[in-house]
């Protein structure tokens, strides 16, 4: 059962109940936008982790890494003991112009140097200026989320299991030694059964 | 003292012209832009960008002002003025209070209102066809012929409001006015309403100046401060036909208080309908140029016509 008309009347009410609620519109420049975790803005560097190892490099899809590197030799530590080479970063620069922020970069680094930060005001009016070198990136580390908590029912980081084990290990060693007095005696009974 | 009455009263009438027309735009841009979810303007003038209008104003008044090659010179350049000015003239005929707050009350005003309001629509007919646009042709002859179709209703349903009043005195109509003409002229009032949309060309009834079709149909070749005009005329005749309804449906000054408030009631009212005319235009879609003409001449013809005979009928029978 209709009447004719319902449709125009349904209509008004839509955009009229419209008007009374609060409206979408993003303030952008005034307000800053709430950015979901894990954002993908740029990519951050902390070239203290870096050992030029390349295969950020060699991973892009893009190949917008450019990394210049030279070799150091370090002296000897003992007399007879052979002299170590180290790798020295000269150059690490990313060509936001080419990046498509897929993100393998981060993923492939086996040492934590790169890192996803939220930062994405960095529009420049000439395409050369989106080749940012080391110096900028490493100051978009300061903009880097901490990592989002994990899940409650989420496995345990290697990291935290393996120095977990390590301490549960020292404790049962510092029990046993607490307890040696009486042990001895058990321990013979035991040898001799 | 009576030309300082004139003048005064004639300025009155300017400023209203130039100045409600501005707050109904304004009003269409925020009230369009929250009905779809948006703020509309925010920056110009500071305050939820109030002045939009005034820099849209400075904008287009800094436009070039081009005359096609084609085009006939004078009737086109002629062609805004026309738009607007009749409106000017029936705002000096609409009542806003009792005991004479009118620009000049003439004994004819209805008779008067109807036919400048008219006038307006050749000002559109002119630019269509001055402009040697097809475009702007096709626009015209939309104009002309929805012209045609809507003005028939809008002067029947008008003629019903007359009949009850038994006059066509503008304060004369509202003075009459009584509470029970509302449900008794409510088809009238509908169909003036509606009629009178579609004479300004307004959504849903916007085929002759429809942008995506026909780019702004007789609009097309004008720009800078002619275009403004155009759009200025359009937002007076808001103004007008909100009024008008207003007086004619809606009895203009009466409410409690009418005595001091009467204007405010008017203002008030007009300023309601008004509000419909924007809620309108965000809620429907375009209407196709025959279903235009249907609806025009199957749908608003016949109820004015009953809205006629009805009012008849009941002022034989309480006479």
């Amino acid at each position: 059962m209709s009447f004719p008309g319902v449709g125009l009347a349904k209509g008004l009410a839509v955009t009229l109940r419209t008007m009374t609620k609060k409206s979408v519109t993003a303030q952008y420049p005034d307000v800053q936008p709430v950015l979901p975790p894990r954002s993908r803005g740029v990519i951050a560097l902390l070239e203290e982790n870096c050992t030029v190892c390349m295969l950020c490099a060699r991973e892009c899809p893009d190949w917008c890494i450019y990394i210049d590197s030279h070799k150091e030799t370090l002296p000897a530590a003992e007399p007879n003991a052979r002299a170590r080479t180290r790798n020295v970063l000269d150059r690490f620069a990313i060509d936001f112009s080419l990046c498509m922020y897929c993100g393998i970069c981060i993923e492939v680094c086996p040492f934590d140097a790169l890192f996803w930060s939220p930062e994405f005001e960095y529009a420049e009016t000439d395409i050369h200026e989106l080749t940012h070198e080391r110096e900028k990136l490493r100051e978009w580390m300061w903009t880097v989320p901490a990592p989002p908590a994990l899940d409650p029912a989420a496995e345990e980081p290697k990291e935290i299991t393996t120095a977990r084990k390590a301490a549960d290990k020292l404790a049962a060693a510092a029990a046993a030694a607490a307890e040696e007095p009486q042990a001895p005696e058990s321990e013979g009974k035991g040898d001799d059964a | 003292m009576n030309l300082l009455d004139t003048v005064l009263r004639c300025v009155a009438t300017l400023v209203v012209f130039l100045v409600f027309p501005l707050v109904i735009g304004q009003t269409e841009h925020k009230v369009m832009a929250h009905m779809q979810g948006r703020l509309g303007p925010m920056y110009a003038g500071g305050f939820h960008g109030w002045a939009q209008l005034v820099a849209d104003g400075v904008k287009f008044a800094q436009k070039e002002d081009i005359v096609p090659a084609g085009a006939d010179r004078r009737i086109f350049q002629l062609a805004p003025a026309v738009s607007l000015l009749p409106y000017l003239f029936v705002l000096l005929a609409i009542p806003v209070g009792p005991n004479g707050f009118v620009g000049q009350a003439i004994d004819a005003g209805l008779f008067f209102v109807l036919a400048v309001m008219g006038v307006g629509v050749i000002g559109k007919l002119m630019a269509g066809w001055a402009s040697a646009n097809k475009f702007s042709l096709l626009g015209g002859l939309r104009t002309a012929a929805q012209l045609m179709s809507y003005e028939l209703p809008m002067v029947l349903a008008a003629a019903s409001v007359a009949m009850a009043a038994g006059t066509l005195s503008l304060p004369g109509i509202v003075d009459s006015w009584q509470w029970y003409w509302l449900p008794w002229q409510i088809i009238g009032a509908f169909v003036f309403f509606t009629a009178g949309l579609a004479e300004l060309q307004r959504p849903p009834f916007d085929m002759p100046i429809a942008d995506s079709e026909i780019i702004f149909g007789a609009y097309t070749e004008y720009t800078g401060l002619r275009f403004a005009l155009f759009l200025l005329s359009e937002y007076v005749g808001i103004l007008v036909i909100s009024a008008l309804t207003a007086v004619l449906f809606l009895g203009g000054w009466h409410g409690p208080m009418s005595d001091q408030l009467g204007w405010l009631w008017m203002l008030l009212k007009t300023f309601a309908l008004a509000f419909v005319v924007i809620w309108l235009r965000v809620t429907y879609p375009r209407l196709r140029e025959d279903q235009l003409m249907r609806f025009a001449w199957i749908g608003l013809i016949p109820l004015a016509l009953v809205q006629l005979a009805l009012t008849g009928i009941i002022k034989v029978a309480i006479s």
